[in-house]
């Protein structure tokens, strides 16, 4: 049986601002195995990074954690009081951030900055982190890893900058490495070489790994179980091997069929969402997904539905369920996604665009 | 009804299948007091582009892609060679010839947001190229505003608005409207898509389609996403350090890649799909580009290729973009085709 590190249970972050209430987090529930490699995925704006900011208790302001329970090997990390936060942070949790730059102080050395996040957290002797240094540089594959120790973050380029990062978070050894967007900023070569390190880091190490990100292609490379949140919500968890080959809520559904794949021989229409993700601080009633799913019914306007589960580990948020619907409503889902401008606007008589350029 | 100003001066241009020539051609941004060093943005690029298909251009980022874009679009003089847009050398006009071939090719741009000026309304933005070119009267320049704005997927009342007031997607689509208000025949879009969410995304990709259908556009389309590129695309270009080192069909670059370096690209893309992830073995290039000031002699790939011949031809010898492979298809590499 697997051992659970991260225990998340009805996590509920808010920013009270202005405008009103943002329910950023709003009753997320998760777990992470010792070792797993879990990714969180969905749109922008949808509660990813401040559910990962909230796990490390960094959430800015005017941003709470206003309520639920997050176990760190039982220990729960909403209760702990600084001494015991400073410990978490340095010893058992680090976080890699889409810009290594935001994170890295450019006015000292690469190599020190690694040394001082080890003697910070007093978990080895000043000696045991100077020689750690080139070796954990050398184990994110930074070539002669004893020079470049030497350089400052400007002289490292954006590929070298995020393994100085890994590296960096890696230190202290811990057990749950939180990475938010580690690829996004990257060109495809280098984020394969980064990819590429992190699997061999889970597999030598058996560091656990929260993956934040939009790229369902880099869940499908890197991840084991999934998360999908949507609006501050969890909609669907679970093996990515079953989520991916029959997901079952229409956010995953749609959002698996938005993207188009390489390795894809014919361009097939791509499948979009109508409209936006909504307002936190404003939600929508019943199903938070509901003014943009093709497979609405009336029940999901007024109720919202609870995470019920649809398979062997897999749970989803919906009435309706992907398996239910129709192959005749799919079809007319992936049709209406036609666009936007829709075919009768683009059939309309529009003056002077008349004058097509072929005919 | 508005006319455009003026017809395509002779037909026999118009029925030439080559919308677009670029040959031979060079952009060095000189290094302010680093006597004759340069950035050699692009440096020596032979490209052709179809009347009526989309050409995908990749590359990693400071490859010259940007750069070549403004190039075609005559927003940046080049340094040396020749760019021919329907059989005339706009590398050679200057004044109102420039200015009315420019009005053929638009160019989308990355971000919605600083793409569009904050202070005027979305009416406004979409009539300036109207207004510039002096296309139309005032009303028709209003009506044909909110047919743009219907056409992209918005409220046509929505003219009054200010960018801020929208969301990505629609700034986006803002951005296409402006690009197509003045009816041009070829459309250049600078990763037009990236910045977007994925669902998003979507709804501008196939809106891009669409208006391709409809109006016959030829699309140069320019991202750092390969799948994306490959989505759009009939046919794709893949750059490297200023050179072109590939061109083929969408499929045939992905199924019998030439050159090492396309090679090494198309497998290093991660696919949305578990069960190929767990097979999927990507060729690692060593390390990152090099700087284009002082690019490596004799193939310029061949630093990070996999099989570079070197000391030898690969390091002395510059390897010409020659047919190789499928029909239709460029590699510049001596051992194109090889693994
Ligand atoms: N400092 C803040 N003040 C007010 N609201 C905030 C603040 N930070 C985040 N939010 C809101 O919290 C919600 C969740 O934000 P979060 O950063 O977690 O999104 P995300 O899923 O990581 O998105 P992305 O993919 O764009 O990084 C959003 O609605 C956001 O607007
Ligand atoms: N105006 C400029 N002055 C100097 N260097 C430039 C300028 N514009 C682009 N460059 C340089 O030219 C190279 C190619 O840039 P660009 O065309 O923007 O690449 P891409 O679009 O492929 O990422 C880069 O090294 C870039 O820094
Ligand atoms: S509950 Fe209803 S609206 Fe929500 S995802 Fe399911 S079908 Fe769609
Ligand atoms: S010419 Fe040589 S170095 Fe260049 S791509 Fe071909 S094999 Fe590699
Ligand atoms: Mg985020
Ligand atoms: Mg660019």
């Amino acid at each position: 049986m697997a051992q659970t590190l991260l225990q998340v249970e009805d996590l509920h972050t808010q920013f009270f601002t202005s405008r009103g209430v943002v329910r950023a987090v709003d009753g997320v529930s998760l777990h992470i195995d010792v070792g797993e490699t879990l990714g969180v995925v969905g749109e922008s704006g949808c509660g990813k990074t401040i559910t990962a900011l909230s796990i490390l208790r960094l959430v800015p302001d005017p941003g709470k954690i206003v309520s639920g329970r997050i176990l760190f090997r039982g220990n729960d990390v909403v209760k702990m009081d600084d001494d015991e936060i400073r410990d978490f942070r340095g010893n058992d949790v680090a976080m890699i951030f889409q810009d290594p730059m935001t994170s890295l102080n450019p006015v000292t050395r690469i190599g020190s900055q690694i040394e001082e996040a080890m003697t910070a957290h007093k978990r080895f002797t000043p000696e045991q982190a100077k020689s750690r240094v080139i070796e954990l540089l050398t184990r994110v594959r930074v070539p002669s890893a004893e020079t470049r120790a030497k350089d400052y973050p400007h002289q490292f380029s954006g590929g070298m900058r995020q393994r100085a990062m890994i590296a960096m978070g890696l230190a202290n050894e811990p057990s749950l490495l939180i990475a938010d967007e580690p690829t996004t900023a990257l060109d495809v070569t280098v984020q394969a070489q980064i990819i590429q390190l992190m699997k061999q880091l889970n597999r030598e190490l058996g560091t656990a790994m929260m993956l934040i990100t939009h790229n369902m292609a880099l869940v499908a490379s890197l991840c084991q179980r999934v998360v999908v949140m949507y609006a501050g919500r969890v909609v669907e968890e679970g093996p990515v091997e079953q989520i991916f080959k029959s997901p079952q809520h229409p956010y995953t559904w749609s959002l698996l069929r938005s993207v188009p794949r390489v390795d894809e021989a014919r361009k097939d229409r791509l499948v979009s969402i109508k409209g936006l993700p909504p307002d936190l601080s404003n939600p929508p009633p019943g199903c938070k997904f509901h003014p943009r799913c093709p497979f609405v019914i009336d029940r999901c306007r007024v109720e919202e539905p609870p995470l019920g589960e649809v398979g062997p580990d897999q749970v989803a948020r919906c009435w309706v369920l992907m398996r239910n619907v129709s192959e005749g409503d799919v079809a007319t889902a992936k049709q209406s996604s036609i666009s936007v401008a829709a075919a009768e606007n683009l059939k309309a008589p529009v003056a002077d665009i008349g004058t097509k350029s072929g005919s | 009804m508005m006319q455009a100003p003026e017809k395509a001066p002779l037909t026999t241009v118009a029925a030439d299948p080559i919308i677009l020539r670029v040959q031979d051609v060079y952009k060095h941004f000189p290094i302010a007091g680093f006597g004759g060093l340069a950035v050699r943005a692009v440096d020596g690029v032979d490209l052709e582009i179809r009347r009526g298909e989309a050409l995908g251009l990749v590359g990693e980022s400071g490859c010259g892609k940007s750069t070549l874009a403004r190039l075609i679009t005559a927003l940046l003089p080049v340094t040396r060679g020749k760019i021919i847009f329907e059989g005339q050398e706009i590398t050679k006009m200057r004044g109102g010839r420039l200015r009315r071939m420019r009005r053929k090719m638009q160019m989308i741009f990355q971000d919605p947001f600083a793409s569009l000026d904050p202070r005027m309304t979305v009416g406004d933005i979409i009539q300036e190229p109207l207004d510039n070119y002096g296309i139309g009267s005032g009303k028709a320049r209003q009506r044909r505003v909110q047919e743009l704005l219907r056409l992209v997927g918005l409220n046509p009342n929505f003219t009054n608005r200010y960018p801020h007031e929208f969301s990505g997607g629609q700034r986006q689509r803002i951005g296409i409207a402006r690009a197509l208000a003045v009816n041009p025949s070829f459309i250049v879009c600078d990763e037009a898509v990236s910045a977007l969410d994925v669902s998003i995304q979507a709804q501008i990709i196939n809106l891009l389609q669409d208006l391709q259908r409809e109006f016959n556009l030829t699309y140069l389309f320019i991202a750092h996403d390969l799948a994306v590129v490959r989505h759009l695309s009939d046919r794709i270009a893949v750059m490297y350090l200023g050179k072109i080192v590939e061109t083929a069909g969408r499929n045939d670059i992905y199924d019998h890649p030439q050159h090492p370096y396309t090679r090494a690209l198309l497998s290093s893309i991660p696919v949305p799909d578990p069960v190929v992830e767990r097979t999927r073995a990507p060729i690692l290039l060593k390390g990152e580009i090099p700087s284009p000031v002082n690019p490596p002699s004799g193939c310029r790939f061949h630093t990070r290729c996999p099989i570079a011949r070197v000391p030898g031809i690969c390091s002395e010898q510059e390897p010409p973009l020659e047919p190789h492979g499928q029909r239709d298809q460029l590699a510049a590499c001596h051992f194109a085709g090889e693994k």
